[in-house]
C-alpha cells in the first residue's frame, strides 16, 4: 500500500533517491541543501540504502566524481545550491556534453554578493544553457515524483543527458508537506536498472574526452543541441508511464483555471501555489484571470507554452532574479518565444522573491493589479519589483 | 606479425611487448614524458581504468575523432583527475558490492602533470587521499606547464626559465623552490609515495607495479624531462634524467607510510652544472647562480637523508 | 587485408558523432603517419648490435620493432628521428643519418 505521510521536501528527495536505489552519492554541504546529502548519509550509515557515499572536499570534485561514476554505469545524484553550483559550473558542462545521466536536485539559492544562504533563482538561471534537462518543483510531492522520473529520463539510452531537479532553497526544500509514498515494487517497475552503453571497461576499451579541434567542434556541438532537444519526446513519455503507475501525471507547463482568461500571472516553482490561492480568490470574485507554472525548464517547452497562452491578451512574468543589464529572465525567453506569434499578448515584467524575499498573496494581489494598470497606462520601467523599499522611477529597456 | 615475443627480458625482468597506447601519438620529438607513459603503462597492465588531467598526455593521445588509448580512458577537466578517478572507484566498488558486476579487480589510475596536481589540482588530490581511494595517482612532472606553451608551475625548480617566469635583466627566472609533492602526498600519511625517472626503468616499472598493487592511495612522482620545455637536444632525454638522479636534484626513493627508503645514494653526488649545462631553460644562469643552486640542491639532500635515518623503512 | 583509412575531422558530419563523442575504437590513432615529421633517421649496424633491447625500450613512440631473431627494426611510419635510441645504444650500433631532400 503507498503511504501518505508528511515529508520535508530535502526527505522527499532523499527518499526517491534510495527508492531508486541510487549506486553513488558524491555530495558536498551548502546551505539550503544540507537536509539533502545528510539524510542520505544516514540512510548509507543505517543500511537503508546501498551506495557509496563519497563525502568530496568540494563541489567541484562532486560533480567530477559524479562523472566518473556514471562513466562506468553507476546510477548517480547530487545535490547542491548556489555558490556550489556556481563552483561546479564548468563540471556542470562537462557532464552534459559527455552525456553523463547524474540527477541532481538544486535548493535554489540567491548568488554572493552578498552572501545570501537564502532562495531565489539566480544560481538556476546561471546554468540555463548548459544542456541539463531542468524541471522546477511547485511541492514536497513534486520534489519526490521528478526525482524518480529524471533517473528515468536521463539514463533513457534515448537521451543520456543529465536532470536539474529545482526546489526553491528554504521556501521549498525546508518544508514539510503531505507527501504519498509508493511502494518499492511500483518503483522497480517504473525505473529499469540503470545500463551505460559507453561504460569503461577492460574489455570493450573506449575514450571518454577526447579534445575537439575546430574542425570537429562545430559537428560535436551540433549533434549535441539536435539531441537534447529530441530528449524531450522521452521527457513527456517518462510523465506519461509515471502517471500510469503512480496516477499523478505532468505536464510541461501547467495552466491552473485559463478557461476564459484574458490575463494570465506566470510563475515557476514553489510560489506558484501562493499565486494560485490569489488566482481561486479573485475567480470566486468574477475575475476571469489564469495562472501559468513552467514545470519543464530546459528544453524549453515551445509548443506546450504557445498553446497554454494563445487566447491570453495579457501575461505577468514573475522573475526571482534579475539578468543583469537585462531584465527577468524568464520575461526576456517568454518575449522571444512570443515574438513570431500572429497574436502577441502584452507581456509584463515584475521581479521580486530575491534572497530569501518572501511574496504572500499580498504581493501577487498587487502584481496583477499594478499589471494591469502598465497595460493601460504604460511604464518608465522594463520590469516592476515587488516588495522592495525605496522608489525607482525608470528602467530602460 | 613478426613481433612474436610477449616478453622482453631485461635481466630477470619481464618487459611486456604489449603497447598501451599506439604510435601515432603526438608528442614532441623525443618526449620523455611519452616515454615515462609508456614505461608506466606496461606495469601497470590492460585491467585498468584510468582518469587524464588535461595537458600533454591528454592533448597528445586524444585528438578527435581518433584515439591512441587501447585501455578504458577518461578525461573530463583539469584539475579534477583525483576526483573524477574517485568516482570511478566508488562506482566500481559498489557495483561490484550491489552483484551488478563481478569483482573484476580494475586498477584505478591517475594521470596528470604537475600543473594539474601540485597547483590546480592539489585539491582534489588532497581529499582523494584523505578518503582513503585504492587508486594510483602517476604525476608525470615536466616542470611546467608545457601544453601551453612552457608557463611556470609550482613544479619549476628555482632558477629555470619559463615563459611566465623567464630570466631578464631582473630576475633570475622562477624565484621559489620546487614544491615538494611526494612530501606533501606523505604528509597524508598514505600507504605508498615514490620519485621515479624513466633513465631508470626498472625502477621506475617496479615502483608503477607496487603501487597498483596497493590497496588504498599511492602517489609517484615521475620527472618527465621535456626537449621542447627545457630546451635540450631531442636525444638526450635519458641522460638528464640520469643526471637528475646522480646530482642529487631529483633523488629517487619511496615512502610507505612516512618512513623512507633511499634507493641510490651515491657516495658523491655529481656537481649541479653538469645537469644544467645541457638545458636551455638554465643557459642565463651566471656562475654564482649556479653555485647557489647547488647549494640549495645540497641542503635539499641532506634533509632528505636526515629524514631518512629519522624514519627508515 | 582492406587497407583502413585514418579518420579526421573533415570527414564528419555531425550524424556521424558518436553520443559524448566517446571513441569507441581503440588504438584508431595508429593510422596517423608521425614518420613524416622527422628530420633525421636511425640506421642500425647489426654487426655491432647486442641485442641489449634498449633501443626498443627507449623509444617514446614505440617505433622500433623487436624481430624474431632477437634484433630490431626501426618502423619508419612512426619514427620521429628524436635519437634516443643512438645515444643509449651501449655499442654504438645506431647512427643518425639525415633525412634526404625529397
Amino acid at each position: 500500500m503507498s503511504k501518505r505521510i508528511g515529508l520535508e521536501a530535502s526527505f522527499a528527495t532523499a527518499e526517491a533517491a534510495r527508492m531508486a536505489d541510487v549506486d553513488v552519492i558524491a555530495a558536498y554541504p551548502i546551505t539550503p541543501q544540507t537536509h539533502i546529502p545528510e539524510r542520505l548519509a544516514e540512510m548509507v550509515a543505517d543500511g537503508e540504502l546501498n551506495a557509496a557515499y563519497v563525502p568530496v572536499e568540494s563541489e567541484h570534485s562532486a560533480m567530477s566524481a559524479c562523472l566518473g561514476a556514471a562513466a562506468v554505469g553507476a546510477r548517480t545524484f547530487t545535490a547542491t545550491a548556489g555558490q556550489g553550483l556556481e563552483l561546479m559550473h564548468e563540471v556542470v558542462y562537462a557532464a552534459s556534453s559527455m552525456r553523463y545521466p547524474v540527477v541532481m536536485t538544486v535548493c535554489n539559492r540567491a548568488l554572493s554578493a552578498p552572501l545570501s544562504v537564502w532562495g531565489d533563482h539566480s544560481d538556476a538561471m546561471a546554468v540555463r544553457d548548459t544542456a541539463w534537462i531542468q524541471v522546477f518543483c511547485q511541492n514536497s510531492q513534486e520534489a519526490f515524483d521528478l526525482t524518480l522520473w529524471a533517473f528515468r529520463v536521463g539514463e533513457d539510452p534515448k537521451v543520456l543527458f543529465p536532470v536539474m531537479v529545482h526546489l526553491d532553497g528554504f521556501h521549498l526544500s525546508h518544508v514539510t508537506e503531505p507527501v504519498i509514498l509508493p511502494e518499492q515494487e511500483e518503483v522497480d517497475r517504473f525505473l529499469p536498472r540503470f545500463h551505460y552503453p559507453f561504460a569503461l571497461d577492460p574489455n570493450r576499451p573506449m575514450t571518454h574526452g577526447g579534445f575537439g579541434p575546430p574542425d570537429i567542434y562545430s559537428e560535436a556541438k551540433i549533434a549535441q543541441e539536435l539531441a537534447f532537444r529530441q530528449s524531450k519526446e522521452v521527457v513527456l513519455q517518462g510523465w506519461k508511464e509515471f502517471g500510469d503507475i503512480f496516477g499523478r501525471y505532468y505536464r510541461p507547463v501547467e495552466s491552473y483555471r485559463i478557461e476564459g482568461a484574458k490575463t494570465l500571472l506566470m510563475t515557476m516553482g514553489s510560489f506558484t501555489e501562493t499565486a494560485k490561492i490569489v488566482i481561486d480568490d479573485r475567480r470566486d470574485k468574477g475575475e476571469a484571470i489564469g495562472l501559468i507554472s513552467l514545470r519543464l525548464w530546459r528544453p524549453f517547452p515551445f509548443e506546450e507554452f504557445r498553446q497554454a497562452v494563445k487566447d491570453a491578451k495579457i501575461i505577468i512574468i514573475f522573475d526571482r532574479c534579475i539578468s543583469s543589464g537585462m531584465g527577468g529572465p524568464v520575461f526576456s525567453e517568454v518575449r522571444s518565444a512570443l515574438y513570431n506569434e500572429e497574436a502577441r499578448p502584452k507581456v509584463i515584467s515584475f521581479i521580486g522573491g530575491l534572497g530569501g524575499r518572501n511574496m504572500s498573496e499580498k504581493d501577487f494581489d498587487y502584481v496583477i493589479n499594478r499589471g494591469k494598470e502598465i497595460v493601460e497606462k504604460g511604464s518608465e520601467k522594463m520590469f516592476e519589483t515587488v516588495g522592495i523599499r525605496g522608489k525607482v522611477t525608470s528602467i530602460r529597456g | 606479425m613478426r613481433m612474436l615475443k610477449e616478453f622482453i627480458k631485461f635481466g630477470k625482468n619481464p618487459v611486456t611487448t604489449e603497447e598501451f597506447f599506439t604510435a601515432g601519438h603526438s608528442f614532441c620529438i623525443g618526449c620523455g614524458e611519452a616515454l615515462a607513459l609508456r614505461l608506466a603503462c606496461k606495469a601497470l597492465g590492460s585491467n585498468v581504468i584510468i582518469a587524464n588531467a588535461t595537458g600533454c598526455i591528454e592533448i597528445c593521445t586524444s585528438p578527435l575523432p581518433v584515439t591512441s588509448w587501447r585501455v578504458p580512458w577518461i578525461h573530463t577537466l583539469f584539475e579534477n583527475t583525483a576526483a573524477t578517478i574517485s568516482g570511478v572507484e566508488a562506482g566500481l566498488k559498489i557495483l561490484t558490492k550491489k552483484g551488478k558486476m563481478p569483482d573484476r579487480h580494475i586498477k584505478c589510475v591517475a594521470v596528470a602533470g604537475d600543473g594539474g596536481t601540485a597547483d590546480i589540482g592539489i585539491q582534489a588530490l588532497s581529499g582523494a587521499f584523505e578518503r582513503n581511494h585504492d587508486f594510483l595517482y602517476l604525476c608525470f612532472d615536466n616542470e611546467a606547464y608545457m601544453n601551453t606553451g612552457i608557463q611556470r608551475s609550482s613544479a619549476t625548480p628555482y632558477g629555470a626559465s619559463t615563459t611566465t617566469a623567464p630570466a631578464g635583466k631582473f630576475s633570475i627566472g622562477q624565484v621559489t623552490r620546487k614544491k615538494n609533492m611526494a612530501a606533501i602526498a606523505a604528509a597524508h600519511d598514505i600507504p605508498y609515495v615514490a620519485t621515479a625517472c624513466p633513465s631508470y626503468h626498472l625502477d621506475l616499472m617496479e615502483k608503477v607495479r607496487k603501487g597498483a598493487e596497493i590497496k588504498g592511495p599511492a602517489y609517484i612522482h615521475i620527472l618527465s624531462p621535456c626537449p621542447t620545455g627545457w630546451r635540450y637536444r631531442s636525444d638526450l632525454a635519458i641522460t638528464i634524467g640520469q643526471l637528475a638522479v646522480q646530482t642529487g636534484i631529483f633523488p629517487l626513493y619511496e615512502i610507505e607510510y612516512g618512513r623512507y627508503r633511499l634507493n641510490a645514494d651515491p657516495p658523491k653526488l655529481k656537481p649541479i652544472e653538469e645537469y644544467l649545462k645541457l638545458q636551455g631553460r638554465y643557459r642565463h644562469l651566471t656562475d654564482k647562480q649556479v653555485q647557489r643552486i647547488q647549494e640549495m640542491v645540497n641542503e635539499d639532500y641532506v634533509k632528505l637523508k636526515e629524514k631518512a635515518a629519522a624514519s627508515p623503512l | 587485408m582492406t587497407q583502413k583509412r585514418l579518420k579526421i575531422g573533415t570527414d564528419f558530419t555531425w550524424r556521424d558523432m558518436e553520443v559524448g563523442n566517446i571513441i569507441t575504437e581503440a588504438g584508431s590513432a595508429a593510422l596517423r603517419r608521425t614518420g613524416d615529421w622527422r628530420s633525421q633517421r636511425p640506421i642500425t649496424d647489426k654487426e655491432k648490435c647486442n641485442k641489449c633491447n634498449l633501443c626498443w625500450l627507449y623509444c617514446p613512440d614505440a617505433a622500433i620493432k623487436p624481430l624474431e631473431d632477437g634484433y630490431y627494426e626501426t618502423d619508419l611510419f612512426y619514427c620521429k628521428g628524436c635519437g634516443i635510441c643512438a645515444k643509449v645504444c651501449p655499442k654504438g650500433a645506431i647512427t643518425m643519418i639525415e633525412e634526404e631532400e625529397q
